[in-house]
């Protein structure tokens, strides 16, 4: 597992631990901070990521919310719109569905619409992907859609440095912003300086330096790409993975930087392949690379298919080492 | 027409103000309504003819700092609120002078100002906003209150379900305003709810409530005032049904396929303004001559405020992509050169 540089003294914790702590750290930072969502008190939240918060910050600050994701996210908006820096917690991407309306009809839209009178300072964030055998109602990955949306800005913690450090960057921003925490990542156990804090959220990071192909991705992918980039290594195959971070805006500059380099690129995405971000990401870079490149692009994406509840079915479903290594091979012109 | 016991002001100085306000309202849309037809103003319009004495007689029972929620209907909300006509008529337009700097139009009526929080197109959409901002008040002890106003069409959203649910649980000061004027859209309110009393669905959540005479502007203030008064001592919850009836078509597109002429008619005998000058003449609470001051004061205002937008600008379009972020130049990401 690649961290970044390690500073000072570090301590080990999970990805689920990095976010409770970026919480517990915004709530006694600023007294405007509050979490709201289904679960999120008394039950220690669906993925368990606010477990202990309700004693420690009371029912006011850890406030429980009936299953009305629509009536609580746009609470989150008007109250941010007063003033509040609230923290919505939807736990999954296919329960934000429900929000939709708020989302997308209002809080994108306020500032506009409002003639830049109205700003929505919220932070909304929820667990997306597949890999628990949850099916087709609780696995898919549409981060990408939400990635459409001019007005909210989308972030991917892949680390645990940005599981710990985007949530105050976010709170800080005077637009909408989203969260998206990949449920396979809430296990993920590394080391973490002990002093980590804030990081921006608007530049991708290069995760491993390479010369002959980009794999550019975001995410719960992040990590199956730096394996395929690993087993690539051992055949003189050096891949530079890029970590979007953000989805939106996206970082072209560092994806051109590496493509320059590279001359190949594949785009690994969680999210279904018609219509992905992993088109958008190719697309740019057919757009503002193209002469740069040796090769057409490749992509490694979901298949088109509800996700199944097999776990062989749904193993084959989603982007994996395997498909990234044969992608990138492809990309190259070596099978 | 109703005279409750607990109106404490009924002067006659106050009573041609509601007239004023309503006489505004409804001149101000007269004159909409025709530049409409001039193309002057496009897209999608909605007309509050019938249902001024609901804005008028809620909105100046609120305190300045309290905070207001309205609908795509809002023009009267807007204007009775004290967001200047001359900016509302520049809104109406698209010019950048307009309250929501042209972006909005009609149906998206903002100004931070007055604590008006717009303009809110999607039926039942306002009603979770104004949870939110109730319950910033409530977090930050402040004791003011929310007013949301929607329509009869939006008692059939999950929305309103949800957010009628929310403020009860939280004891959220917001004082809920339903515009029944019987249709949404086309389709009848007897069509579309189960329960047609709609202020004894707020009862089932513990609210507070009750159904008032909406074209009956002395009815609807003494009813504000009870329930404006409630709400901001007891931190919780008020429903008012305001019934009404809207006697224009829906919007500019609208024609009026799924009711009667003779419907129409019937209601318009009834209608807020005429009733009330009716009853002030009855009175003697108006001389002959004070109703054609009103109207040239009030056409005055119109003027000016149509000379505002005719001279208002056209944003430059280099600019169309402002206002998405707080700060644009890092929000979009660099698309193609």
């Amino acid at each position: 597992m690649i961290q970044e540089p390690i500073k000072a003294e570090t301590v080990e914790m999970t990805y689920r631990e990095a976010v409770k702590q970026a919480i517990r750290d915004a709530i006694k930072r600023d007294e405007r901070v509050f979490l709201m969502g289904e679960d999120v008190g008394r039950y220690g939240g669906c993925y368990a990521v606010s477990h202990g918060l309700l004693a420690e910050f009371g029912p006011e600050r850890i406030r429980d919310t009936p299953l009305s994701e629509s009536g609580f996210t746009g609470a989150g908006i008007g109250s941010a719109m007063a003033g509040m820096r609230p923290i919505v917690e939807l736990m999954t991407v296919n329960f934000s569905l429900l929000a939709l309306d708020q989302i997308l009809n209002t809080a994108a839209t306020m500032r506009h619409m409002s003639g830049n009178q109205f700003g929505v300072p919220v932070v909304i964030r929820m667990a997306t992907g597949a890999g628990r055998q949850l099916a087709a109602q609780h696995s898919h990955s549409l981060e990408g859609w939400y990635a459409h949306i001019p007005g909210i800005k989308v972030l991917t913690p892949a680390t645990l440095e940005d599981a710990r450090g985007m949530l105050w960057t976010a709170l800080q921003d005077p637009d909408p912003v989203l969260i998206f925490e990949n449920v396979m990542l809430y296990n993920m156990t590394g080391k973490l300086a002990a002093d980590a804090g804030p990081v921006d959220i608007a530049k991708a990071a290069v995760r491993r330096e390479g010369r002959h192909i980009s794999l550019i991705t975001y995410g719960g992918s992040l990590w199956k790409t730096l394996e395929a980039a690993t087993a690539l290594a051992l055949e003189g195959i050096e891949a530079e993975v890029i970590d979007l971070r953000s989805l939106r805006p996206l970082d072209d500059a560092t994806i051109m930087a590496s493509v320059a380099k590279t001359r190949h690129a594949v785009v690994v995405d969680e999210g279904w392949r018609t219509g992905s971000l992993a088109a958008e990401v190719g697309m740019r870079i057919i757009e503002q690379a193209f002469w740069s490149l040796d090769a057409p692009l490749g992509r490694v994406c979901s298949e088109e298919v509800p996700i199944p509840y097999p776990r062989h079915l749904e193993q084959a479903a989603l982007p994996q080492a395997a498909k990234i290594v044969a992608a990138a091979k492809a990309a190259l012109g070596k099978s | 027409m109703t005279l409750a016991a607990d109106k404490p002001r009924l002067t006659r100085e106050h009573l041609l103000n509601l007239l004023k306000q309503m006489l505004r309202i409804r001149r101000f849309e007269d004159k909409c309504s025709e530049l409409y037809t001039q193309e002057k103003i496009r897209g999608f319009m909605h007309l509050y003819d019938g249902e001024e004495a609901v804005a008028v007689g809620v909105i100046p029972i609120l305190d300045k700092r309290d905070r207001i929620v309205a609908t795509y209907r809002e023009h009267g909300q807007a204007l009775v609120r004290g967001v200047p006509m001359t900016t509302v008529m520049a809104e109406m337009y698209g010019k950048q002078e307009g309250c929501s700097r042209g972006r909005g139009g009609s149906m998206h009526l903002f100004d931070a100002a007055t604590n008006f929080y717009g303009g809110n197109a999607i039926v039942g959409g306002g009603l979770p906003l104004a949870v939110g901002l109730a319950l910033a008040d409530k977090m930050w002890r402040n004791d003011l209150v929310t007013a949301c106003f929607f329509g009869d069409g939006a008692v059939a959203e999950g929305e309103f379900h949800e957010s009628m649910n929310l403020a009860a649980l939280w004891e959220l000061p917001i004082l809920f305003v339903c515009e029944n004027n019987l249709y949404a859209m086309g389709t009848a309110l007897a069509l579309s709810e189960s329960e047609t009393d709609i202020h004894r669905k707020a009862e089932c959540y513990r609210i507070t409530s009750e159904a008032v005479d909406g074209m009956d502007v002395v009815a609807v203030e003494a009813a504000a005032r009870r329930a404006v008064h409630a709400v901001r001592e007891s931190r919780k919850p008020y429903f008012l049904e305001c019934r009404t009836y809207r006697l224009r078509a829906h919007s500019m597109f609208d024609p009026q396929l799924y009711r009667e002429k003779s419907e129409v008619e019937a209601r318009r005998k009834s209608e807020p303004i005429l009733r009330f000058e009716q009853w002030l003449q009855d009175n003697h609470m108006i001389h002959p001559d004070e109703l054609p001051r009103l109207e040239a004061e009030i056409d005055a205002e119109i003027a000016e405020a149509v000379a505002f937008a005719e001279a208002g600008t056209w944003e430059p379009v280099e600019q169309l992509t402002r206002f998405v972020y707080a700060d644009a130049t890092e929000a979009t990401g660099r698309v193609t050169p």
